[in-house]
C-alpha cells in the first residue's frame, strides 16, 4: 500500500534545536555571544584582535575559533592576547554548526566571561544556514573583495544583525562604489546596522565598540 | 560543500517520519528549496545516493520544488521575480523591498510503502 505523508519540517531543524540549547546555556550565565562571519581574508582575526584590545579592560572575553584544518595560528594569536580561546577544527567542513559550538562552550568557564566571540569558518555561503545559538550575527565585508558581494551572496546578508565594512583605509586604492554596495545591502536587509572600520588602524571602531558594550551590558540586566 | 550536512539532516527527518508511520520503504521525497538558500540539487542527490544506503529510504527519489526569489516593492507594490542578479524594483527603481519567497528550505512530504493496515491490527 502506498501512502503520502505530509511532513513540512525545516531541514536544519535539529541544528536549530541544538542552537536553542546553546542560547539557553549562554543566557543562564549572562554571556552575550556574537558569530563573526566573512570570506577568507576579510580580516576576521584582526578585527577580533582589535575588538579585544579595545574591550579587554572593561569586559571579560572569550573566543571560539573555527578552522577547517588543525592549525592553531588564529587561536595562538588570541591566546597571546591573554584570552581564553577554544579552537574548533571542522575537519574540512565549511561552516560551524550548533553541535560543534556546544562542545566548545562546555570547555569554557562561562561564569568568567561577559562576551563570547565566535569566529566562523571563512566562507560566504555555508555559515549562513547554520544557527549557533549566539545573540548577534556579524558579517565582515572588506573593501578589496569588491562592491558586488551583496548581489552575489544575498543569503548571508539576510540573517545578520551587524555589517562591518572593513579595510576602509584601502578605499583610495580600490574601485569600490560605496553607494552601490550599500544599496544592495538595503534591498536585502533594510536598515541594517553598519559600521565602516579599518581593523589595521582602528579607525571607526568607537561606534562598533559602543554598540557592542551596550548589548553586553543589556544581557547582564 | 555544506550539502553533506544538509543531506544528513534530511535523512534523519525522513527515517524518523518513516518509523512513525510504520513504513517499510520510502519511495519519494519532496523538498521545497528557495533560490536564495544556496543549495545545489545535484549535490544533495549525490550525497543522498551514498548515505541512504541500508536505510528504509534507500533509492528514494528526491523531488526538488525550486521556489524563485520573489520581491515586493514597498513603494509601488510591484511584485517581481529575480532571474539572476539582485535588482531594484523594475517599475519604480526603489530599493525599499521585501523578500516574500525564495528562502524556503524544508521537507514537504514523503511517499511510503507499508503493510496492509489489517495485518497490523490483528498483530496488535
Amino acid at each position: 500500500m502506498k501512502q503520502r505523508v505530509e511532513i513540512v519540517k525545516r531541514i536544519l531543524d535539529s541544528n536549530e534545536q541544538l542552537a536553542e540549547q546553546n542560547r539557553k546555556k549562554l543566557d543562564n550565565h549572562q554571556v552575550f555571544a556574537i558569530n563573526v562571519m566573512a570570506s577568507p581574508g576579510a580580516g576576521k582575526t584582526t578585527f577580533i584582535l582589535q575588538t579585544i584590545a579595545k574591550l579587554s579592560q572593561s569586559l571579560r572575553l572569550g573566543v571560539i575559533e573555527g578552522d577547517t584544518a588543525p592549525v592553531t595560528i588564529d587561536a595562538d594569536k588570541i591566546t597571546a592576547a591573554g584570552m581564553p580561546a577554544v579552537q574548533i577544527n571542522t575537519g574540512g567542513d565549511c561552516h560551524l554548526d550548533a553541535n560543534m559550538v556546544g562542545l566548545a562552550i562546555d570547555q569554557l568557564d562561562l561564569d568568567e566571561i561577559d562576551l563570547l566571540l565566535i569566529e566562523n569558518v571563512g566562507n560566504l555561503i555555508c555559515p549562513a544556514g547554520f544557527a549557533l545559538g549566539n545573540h548577534a550575527n556579524i558579517l565582515i565585508s572588506s573593501v578589496p573583495e569588491g562592491d558586488d558581494k551583496p548581489y552575489k551572496y544575498p543569503n548571508i546578508y539576510r540573517n545578520i544583525d551587524v555589517l562591518i565594512i572593513n579595510k576602509i583605509d584601502l578605499l583610495p586604492y580600490v574601485d569600490f562604489r560605496m553607494d552601490y554596495f550599500r544599496e544592495g545591502v538595503e534591498m536585502l536587509n533594510p536598515g541594517l546596522k553598519t559600521f565602516a572600520v579599518s581593523s589595521k588602524t582602528g579607525e571607526g571602531f568607537e561606534n562598533w565598540i559602543a554598540w557592542l558594550q551596550e548589548k553586553v551590558v543589556g544581557a547582564q540586566e | 560543500m555544506h550539502e553533506l550536512a544538509v543531506t544528513e539532516s534530511l535523512l534523519a527527518i525522513v527515517v524518523q517520519s518513516a518509523k512513525e508511520n510504520r513504513a517499510q520503504k520510502v519511495t519519494d521525497i519532496t523538498l521545497s528549496i528557495g533560490a536564495l538558500s544556496s543549495i545545489i540539487d545535484d549535490s544533495v542527490q549525490f550525497y543522498w545516493n551514498h548515505i541512504s544506503k541500508g536505510t528504509v529510504a534507500e533509492k528514494a527519489t528526491l523531488h526538488f520544488n525550486r521556489i524563485p526569489a520573489t520581491m515586493l516593492c514597498l513603494d509601488c507594490s510591484t511584485e517581481f521575480t529575480l532571474e539572476d542578479d539582485l535588482i531594484p524594483c523594475p517599475n519604480c527603481d526603489s530599493i525599499n523591498l521585501n523578500i516574500i519567497a525564495g528562502e524556503e528550505f524544508q521537507v514537504d512530504s514523503i511517499e511510503i510503502e507499508k503493510e496492509e493496515e489489517n495485518n497490523n491490527e490483528t498483530k496488535s
